[in-house]
């Protein structure tokens, strides 16, 4: 994760204004005010800044069970369910070979990208332990939503971590997280291309390869 | 000798580099040595493998006590160099604080066994290089290269990395058997920081389907954010929902 000695005080993103849901709501005026909270689901900062919040916080509670090994890496996946656009991850992890497969193996090659999302970054959070999140705002980037949060790990300078966050798929979900400048999906695509290689792009052994992989 | 090498290597760097305008941070990966630097990552990994990496079965990071007082002393001796480097990049704030850092670190914290000004006093460690000097003269990233025992690095910071070795003030002050010791200190503390990060570290190298590639993608990123003072810009960021196979 972090590279020592790399590690600075980033200054902390302005958040920018960018509300889309101004049209729609100058649109529909009084109808809008009569829908219940939530039915709304255009994203705006503040509700990107809430998801992460609350993420950041079951993150937190997951670290701090006590839990270990397939206990801990299960409660990962459940995190990663709920607010993470998995689908979206595996497709951009799998890179162009996303348009050779089949639907069926789109579908196996996304539920073994995530057993092995949340046993390899369940591992990885345990290097968090003692850690403090702590969401300090989000702004806009191009369609989506970033929002920056500072880890506090206890004797280390802290460091940037930013969430991602879309509604493209129709739910407000976070699809890339980004510490200190090292970015998931990026990774995670050199990560699966070296491993469809070593399968001579064979996705169903790209596949077996993923469920076994920690 | 050396010294003087480096120096018609770093004008040299400098010259080819241009100075004065900050270039946009570079992205995507140039590695024209991939070749050879598969060589020596596959060097680097044995080395590690036979001295570094924990037995089956026991934990990765060593992070104790032992082990942050060695960290502490390496890198308490390296913080003149980061002082000296700060003042060529014209940031007063790090110099100045790194100084404090280090004579408090090496009185109250016993030659920087313990880390008082971090702990107490709000002074952790400002990293620098003498290879963000040269991106901050405006000397572009050129290549991706792979150090024997270093590891990652590009062009500019290979040249960054032998000049911090002549040029480490620490080298200057002591002299025989103690620069020996200084010397020593600051590649224990190396060592120490290795098993520290041993889960990070080894994950990367053991665990990857290919860790040249990983580690070079780490690195860059890393590096370039550290350099940059933020994530690269935005019209770099990737939106998969927009373009989900590319």
């Amino acid at each position: 994760m972090q590279m020592p000695g790399t590690l600075i005080p980033i200054p902390t993103t302005e958040p920018r204004a960018g509300r889309r849901a101004f049209m729609a709501s100058a649109l529909a005026g009084a109808v809008l005010l009569a829908m219940p909270k939530g039915a709304f689901a255009a994203l705006d900062n503040a509700q990107a800044s809430a998801l992460i919040t609350q993420a950041v916080n079951d993150v937190n509670a997951a670290i701090a069970s006590g839990r270990t090994g397939p206990a801990l890496y299960s409660q990962f996946e459940a995190i990663f369910n709920k607010y993470a656009d998995v689908p979206t991850i595996a497709r951009s992890a799998l890179g162009p070979a996303a348009r050779q497969a089949t639907p069926a193996q789109m579908s196996a090659f996304t539920t073994a990208f995530r057993g092995y999302l949340s046993r390899k970054y369940g591992q990885r959070f345990r290097e968090f332990k003692g850690a403090k999140f702590e969401v300090q705002g989000s702004r806009q980037v191009k369609t989506f939503y970033e929002v920056a949060s500072v880890a506090h790990l206890p004797g280390q300078q802290p460091f940037q971590v930013q969430w991602q966050v879309s509604d493209r798929s129709g739910k407000n979900l976070f699809f890339n997280i980004i510490v200190e400048g090292v970015n998931m999906l990026a990774s995670e695509r050199t990560e699966i291309g070296a491993m469809l290689d070593q399968q001579r792009g064979n996705i169903d052994g790209l596949i077996a390869v993923l469920n076994k992989a920690s | 000798m050396l010294g003087k090498g480096l120096c018609g290597a770093v004008i040299t760097a400098v010259a080819l580099g241009g100075c004065g305008v900050q270039t946009p941070q570079p992205s995507g990966i140039d590695d024209p040595y991939e070749s050879s630097n598969r060589s020596i990552h596959a060097f680097n990994k044995g080395f590690d493998e036979v001295v570094f990496k924990a037995p089956p079965g026991k934990p990765r990071s060593i992070d104790n006590r032992f082990t942050r007082s060695v960290s502490n002393v390496g890198s308490n001796l390296g913080l003149p160099g980061k002082v000296v480097n700060s003042v060529l990049q014209g940031r007063p704030e790090p110099a100045v604080k790194n100084t404090f850092r280090f004579l408090l670190n090496s009185t109250i914290g016993i030659a920087g066994i313990f880390d008082p000004a971090g702990a107490a006093f709000g002074l952790p460690a400002e990293y620098t290089d003498f290879g963000e000097t040269l991106a901050v003269w405006g000397v572009h990233e050129g290549s991706y290269v792979e150090l024997p025992f270093y590891g990652p690095s590009t062009t500019r910071d290979a040249i960054g990395t032998a000049v911090d070795i002549v040029m480490n003030p620490v080298g200057s002050v002591f002299r025989g058997s103690d620069a020996v010791g200084a010397t020593t200190a600051q590649v224990a503390g190396k060592a120490a920081d290795r098993k520290i990060y041993g889960d990070a570290v080894e994950s990367i190298l053991y665990d990857s389907a290919d860790s040249y590639a990983q580690a070079r993608l780490l690195y860059l990123q890393n590096r370039r954010y550290h350099l940059a003072g933020q994530e690269n810009n935005d019209a770099d960021a990737w939106d998969p929902y927009s373009d989900p196979d590319n």
